[in-house]
């Protein structure tokens, strides 16, 4: 008891002494607990007939009800087919962009040149995904873009890109490296920045080309860089850019387009079924953090650091 | 490395093939800009007709006369700037004394604190618990809930609370001797020398309150609140299905095309005009510091 006592005492003096440190944290704990946890309390309407009179905690239990009809749903099937597919083609076609891009940026000598160029290339960044999508449908429309005004000079008629499903992937795709792969380059220019000069300076002795060095040093040098940002895009793998899909898709392209966010947006948001929706949503969140969780302990046996 | 005399004729001639590829490469990234601002700056019937390469054609201000007297346009336009300014400011406001809190070691149940935060990467309860819960608490249709509801980041606290671990104690301990409270050592000590790390993420802040528009979108119903990225979708959405529209004006100086394009450039110039400021400290290699634990 007298032990337990001295323990109440010390963490009086210690609030005495520190109370302004908790002071400072509390603001972001009370946010946290309203913005982020409460809605994961919330996620228990994917287990009940969710009733907005009712509401969360009083509609009544259905069990796994709502996941019965999801995979009994061909369209919500569609949405985590067509997500993996697009995140496959991320993975296959925009992951290595960047990657290319970095070692076509360290091949140039002329600061000059590759600054300006480095200037453009990043700013897409920063454009949002409305203007994205805004530059893509002027671009591809049939009558009045330049893709098709382009087609139409080698006589080939006017394609309605936007309405066919075949063409939804590799646009998807192509915006998001004219987007992103400047920009998600300069953490390959960072890692080729630390390649230790001197292995260079002996390559250069032993008469090795620049495409030799490229090869045999640049690459293998930041080797432990692209697996970590591969380990880090596996974790994301689900995380297909929702809001560019449900910008550039429409019903005639659902079958190809249709991901499980936008499909949650059209359940939950659009319809009203709620509890439909965040069962959905829980699916997607709970493989998410299971391709996380994983990504982050194979980095941990790769580079022993933690990504968090 | 950087005298090409040293080069052999093979190299030579891969530095230039190399060159020539990183320039298409690059005009590839700009042509899209030089597009649309050209469309933005032709007529309605030439932009329809799909003549509009590189230049404008028939050039007029059509587009943007039709836009700039949209009182809804402005109002959007104002919108975003409240949104971006309050919403960065609540930011900053929990993001760095939380930072700082969590990096102090004596602060009790650490470990815990952190993982709360940290638990909020991993797994988020998606987006209808959040709606559901933003409608529960009256955020819906409010500017504040916009500002309040996505005010904080747990990438932005980790990567802000590394930056404070790793300046040295004895940084402090002149202020500490002064007796200095916690609220002034961190005012005084701390945020001076992390205006980088600050810098950083009021960047991730300003941009992501200028560019988010899903959850504007979905939050917001009264046409009065809505921020300049959803006044933008309304209008794309018209050029996407509503072709008839466009062709009743096809005699006239404008169509959606045009003024879909003047909004574009309207919202990307305030990007511009902040890009030089913005490259100022990616090129320091800042933005890469919550890569690395």
């Amino acid at each position: 008891m007298a032990n337990l006592s001295d323990k109440s005492r010390w963490l009086l003096r210690h609030f005495r002494r520190e109370w302004q440190i908790y002071l400072m944290l509390a603001p972001a704990v009370i946010w946290f607990l309203t913005f982020l946890y409460t809605p994961m309390y919330g996620l228990q309407v994917a287990f009940k007939d969710y009733s907005i009179f009712k509401g969360v905690a009083g509609s009544p239990w259905i069990g796994f009800e709502h996941f019965q009809t999801l995979f009994d749903n061909d369209d919500f099937i569609r949405s985590l087919k067509n997500t993996a597919i697009l995140s496959a083609y991320n993975l296959l076609f925009a992951f290595p962009a960047p990657i290319i891009l970095a070692l076509m940026f360290n091949e140039i000598l002329n600061q000059w040149y590759k600054k300006g160029a480095q200037t453009i290339v990043y700013l897409p960044h920063f454009i949002s995904t409305v203007i994205l999508a805004g530059i893509v449908l002027t671009a591809f429309s049939p009558s009045a873009g330049i893709v098709n005004t382009v087609l139409g000079w080698f006589g080939v008629d006017p394609i309605y890109f936007m309405s066919k499903p075949e063409w939804f992937r590799p646009i998807f795709i192509g915006s998001g490296i004219w987007q992103e792969a400047g920009f998600s380059s300069i953490v390959f220019l960072a890692a080729i920045a630390g390649v230790n000069p001197s292995l260079y300076e002996s390559a250069v002795v032993d008469g090795a080309s620049r495409w030799q060095m490229m090869w045999k040093i640049t690459i293998p040098s930041i080797l432990p860089t692209i697996l970590i940002m591969l380990i880090i895009r596996i974790g994301n793998l689900l995380e297909v850019s929702f809001e560019l899909v449900l910008l550039l898709y429409q019903p005639a392209t659902y079958v190809t387009a249709d991901v499980v966010n936008t499909f949650i947006y059209r359940q939950g948001i659009q319809s009203g079924q709620y509890d439909l929706a965040a069962a959905a949503g829980l699916f997607n969140a709970v493989v998410a953090f299971i391709l996380v969780m994983t990504a982050n302990a194979l980095s941990k046996r790769f580079s022993r650091t933690s990504l968090w | 490395m950087a005298n090409m005399n040293l080069y052999s004729r093979g190299d030579k001639f891969f530095v230039r093939i190399n060159m020539v590829l990183v320039g298409l490469f690059t005009l590839a990234t700009l042509y899209p800009f030089i597009y649309i601002a050209a469309v933005s700056l032709s007529s309605g019937m030439a932009a329809r007709s799909g003549v509009v390469v590189l230049t404008p054609v028939e050039a007029t201000f059509a587009a943007y006369q039709q836009i700039l007297v949209d009182p809804d346009f402005w109002n959007s336009y104002l919108n975003t700037f409240i949104y971006t300014i309050g919403g960065t400011i609540m930011s900053l406001l929990l993001v760095i004394p939380a930072a700082y809190a969590l990096s102090r070691p004596q602060l009790i149940g650490r470990r815990f604190w952190n993982l709360m935060v940290a638990f909020t990467m991993w797994f988020n309860a998606g987006m209808i618990p959040f709606w559901l819960n933003m409608r529960d608490l009256g955020l819906l249709d409010s500017y504040f809930g916009i500002i309040i509801g996505f005010a904080v980041n747990a990438f932005n606290i980790i990567l802000l609370r590394n930056f404070f671990e790793s300046i040295p104690r004895s940084f402090e301990e002149a202020a500490r001797m002064d007796g200095a409270n916690e609220f002034q050592v961190l005012w005084k000590v701390f945020i001076p020398l992390s205006k980088p790390a600050i810098a950083t993420i009021t960047l991730f802040c300003v941009v992501a309150r200028w560019n988010g528009f899903f959850w504007a979108m979905i939050l917001l119903q009264d046409e009065g609140k809505i921020p300049l990225q959803v006044y933008l979708r309304k209008t794309i959405a018209e050029l996407s299905d509503d072709h008839e529209f466009s062709s009743t004006l096809l005699s006239s100086l404008y169509s959606a095309e045009t003024v879909n394009a003047a909004i574009i450039v309207c919202s990307i110039i305030p990007v511009l005009l902040f890009y030089p400021f913005i490259q100022k400290y990616f090129n320091k290699g800042i933005l890469l510091g919550g890569v690395k634990e």
